[in-house]
């Protein structure tokens, strides 16, 4: 096989990884609350903002930026349902998403006044792996490790705890669960928080990859959500074996004709697909 | 017949005093008032769908499609608008149609259709930046210019195209009204409502909402097509998009897409609005205005998603507006 083939072909796999960690959190919130957070990205941007100033303004550590970046994000996917979505959530979730819209418009529009439209770099650089003639970029490897960690802790969590029961519980039958005793607030409350802090930990493995600027979020939103509904609502497997693909489409796209033309056979790919199988690739 | 009167005297009143606006202002004036007129179409033209719920985030695609096409007929084919024009609409309820069908026969609605529609405007912004041999790319394209023109519709003095904008714009408003008062509306809120049952009284669906869906597409391409005659610039990231398909949607919120001049206040709102803070704070806080008017954005929709106008039409005393709530 041709050899930059196969580098298309394992960068796609790496870049999966990727989407699927940025897909999980939205995923979660999904599933969960069922609303659509369009300024996802734009959170996710916000952490790589505050990732960029902790370390390179201030001079912390980057692990210590990063876990307050995780943090930050998730106080704020709390703020956001706390301010944005709570006040709406009986209206049709169309509102909802639009609300979230407004916010993507507020976040980027807020980047740009506060940083200006600079492309910022961490000017952090990982070692690039040479495996035989294929080149791997460590970042992107580390972005795979921790999606696929990401994935099974989550996946452990919604599995094994109490909370996280109670979790997928609200995500079958949101009546019945509030007769069973679970409060639903304090559940998307803490779902939301989930949500943002996932948004917060893709941020901490992008900002090693791309340069931080107010408008990447749209580089990487609309690939997001197609996942999220590719995979099926809430459906963590589902989500990850449609982030490979699409990434698989990018890649193997972007090697024959141009990286454009590659994202759009992956939206026609997700346009066409809607219409297959409209609850997900993995729907029985 | 007083009724119809009522309702279209304020219209003609405003319409012959926006007739008189090229007297008394200056070119800069004017040109606001142009894009404001003709945004204001483009939003009321999604309106029709939006207050049906069909929430389509997909209309950058139509404008792109609306606005590059006869563009690129004129540069390199010498094709008079008089001709891309029609073709581009053409092409655009040929789109709406394809992406339409599929939607409404397999019943992608909500969200799902928001996504779908989305995954739509990013292909054709994505089309006309990898076509960059031709569409000159994300740098943008200008149609070749010879001066004052009909055949090219190409007009310096800005009087023309104020004229044209506003004859458009009243289209736009007439064609909100026929769908406002014809039997279509009542279908197409039955549908909002409840689907299912809709179809069980004897309503067409698919036909009710393939037929506003094209009416939509075609009314934002001829849109797009007299942006990019009056300009004379055509970027794929102001004309295309899922940016310009949220802007889109906003505008038609934030005026309240319920109303006829909903729309039309929208674009005022969103045009004006980033001039007047430019020239009160100048050019150092470029995002100051979009960062004022997302935050807006979200009261609008989370406090009053009836828009401005649906506000001002609360205080007023007057029969009560028929709503197509689309409560889920």
């Amino acid at each position: 096989m041709d050899i930059y083939l196969l580098e298309a072909i394992i960068n796609g796999i790496l870049l999966g990884g990727v989407l699927a960690l940025l897909a999980l959190g939205l995923n979660l919130v999904f599933g969960v609350i069922d609303v659509v957070w369009i300024c996802y990205a734009e959170l996710v941007m916000c952490g790589m903002y505050a990732i960029y100033w902790l370390h390179v303004f201030y001079g912390w550590p980057i692990l210590l930026a990063c876990l307050v970046a995780i943090v930050g994000v998730a106080a704020l996917g709390l703020l956001l349902h706390l301010v944005i979505i709570s006040p709406i959530l009986g209206s049709a979730p169309i509102n909802q998403l639009l609300a979230t819209g407004g916010m993507l418009f507020f976040l980027q529009s807020l980047a740009t006044l506060l940083f200006g439209t600079d492309f910022r770099n961490i000017g952090l650089r990982l070692p690039i792996i040479e495996l035989g003639d294929i080149f791997i970029s460590f970042s992107r490897l580390l972005a795979f490790g921790a999606a696929l960690l990401g994935a099974v802790l989550l996946y452990l969590f919604l599995a094994k705890t109490y909370l996280g029961i109670a979790i997928r519980a609200i995500a079958q039958d949101r009546e019945i669960m509030g007769l069973m005793g679970v409060d639903q607030r304090r559940i998307y409350l803490i779902t939301s928080a989930i949500g943002g802090g996932l948004a917060g930990l893709a941020a901490c493995l992008l900002v090693l990859q791309y340069d931080v600027h107010p408008f990447i979020g749209l580089s990487f939103g609309p690939i997001t959500f197609m996942i999220c509904v590719l995979g099926g609502l809430g459906n963590m497997i589902g989500g990850f074996v449609a982030a490979f693909i699409m990434s698989q489409i990018i890649a193997i796209g972007g090697f024959f004709f141009s990286i454009e033309i590659s994202y759009v056979l992956a939206f026609i790919f997700f346009i066409v697909l809607m219409f297959i199988r409209p609850q997900g690739i993995l729907a029985r | 017949m007083s009724g119809i009167a009522a309702r279209a005297a304020p219209l003609v009143v405003a319409a012959a005093v926006l007739a008189c606006v090229p007297l008394v202002t200056r070119d800069y004036f004017l040109h606001i008032a142009i894009q404001i007129l003709l945004w204001g179409f483009i939003y009321t033209s999604w309106s029709l769908m939006g207050k049906f719920g069909l929430v389509s985030l997909g209309h950058g695609a139509f404008l792109g499609i609306g606005a590059y096409v006869p563009a690129l007929l004129w540069n390199y084919q010498e094709v008079t608008p008089w001709l891309g024009i029609p073709l581009s609409i053409v092409l655009a309820a040929l789109l709406a149609v394809v992406i339409g069908y599929p939607c409404f026969r397999l019943r992608v609605i909500g969200h799902y259709f928001a996504l779908v529609t989305l995954a739509l405007s990013q292909v054709v912004l994505l089309i006309i930046v990898a076509g960059r041999d031709i569409t000159g790319g994300s740098l943008g394209m200008t149609p070749k210019t010879v001066g004052h023109s009909w055949y090219a519709l190409q007009f310096p003095d800005k009087t023309y195209f104020y004229a044209i904008a506003l004859a458009v714009w009243v289209i736009g408003i007439v064609v909100w009204h026929w769908v406002d008062r014809g039997m279509g509306r009542a279908a197409l809120e039955a549908i909002a409502e409840d689907e299912g049952a809709a179809a069980a009284l004897g309503i067409d669906v698919m036909r009710e909402k393939l037929r506003i869906t094209v009416t939509s597409a075609v009314l934002t391409a001829f849109g797009g097509a007299l942006l990019a005659q009056y300009l004379l610039y055509l970027n794929p990231d102001t004309l295309s998009g899922i940016a310009v398909s949220l802007q889109i949607v906003f505008a038609a919120i934030a005026g309240g897409m319920y109303s006829a001049l909903g729309p039309t206040v929208g674009g005022l709102f969103t045009i004006a609005l980033p001039e007047i803070l430019r020239i009160w704070f100048g050019t150092n806080f470029v995002g100051a205005a979009n960062t004022i008017y997302g935050a807006l954005l979200v009261v609008f929709i989370v406090f009053m998603p009836r828009g401005i106008v649906g506000l001002v039409e609360r205080r007023l005393p007057r029969q009560p507006v028929a709503t197509a709530n689309p409560a889920e």
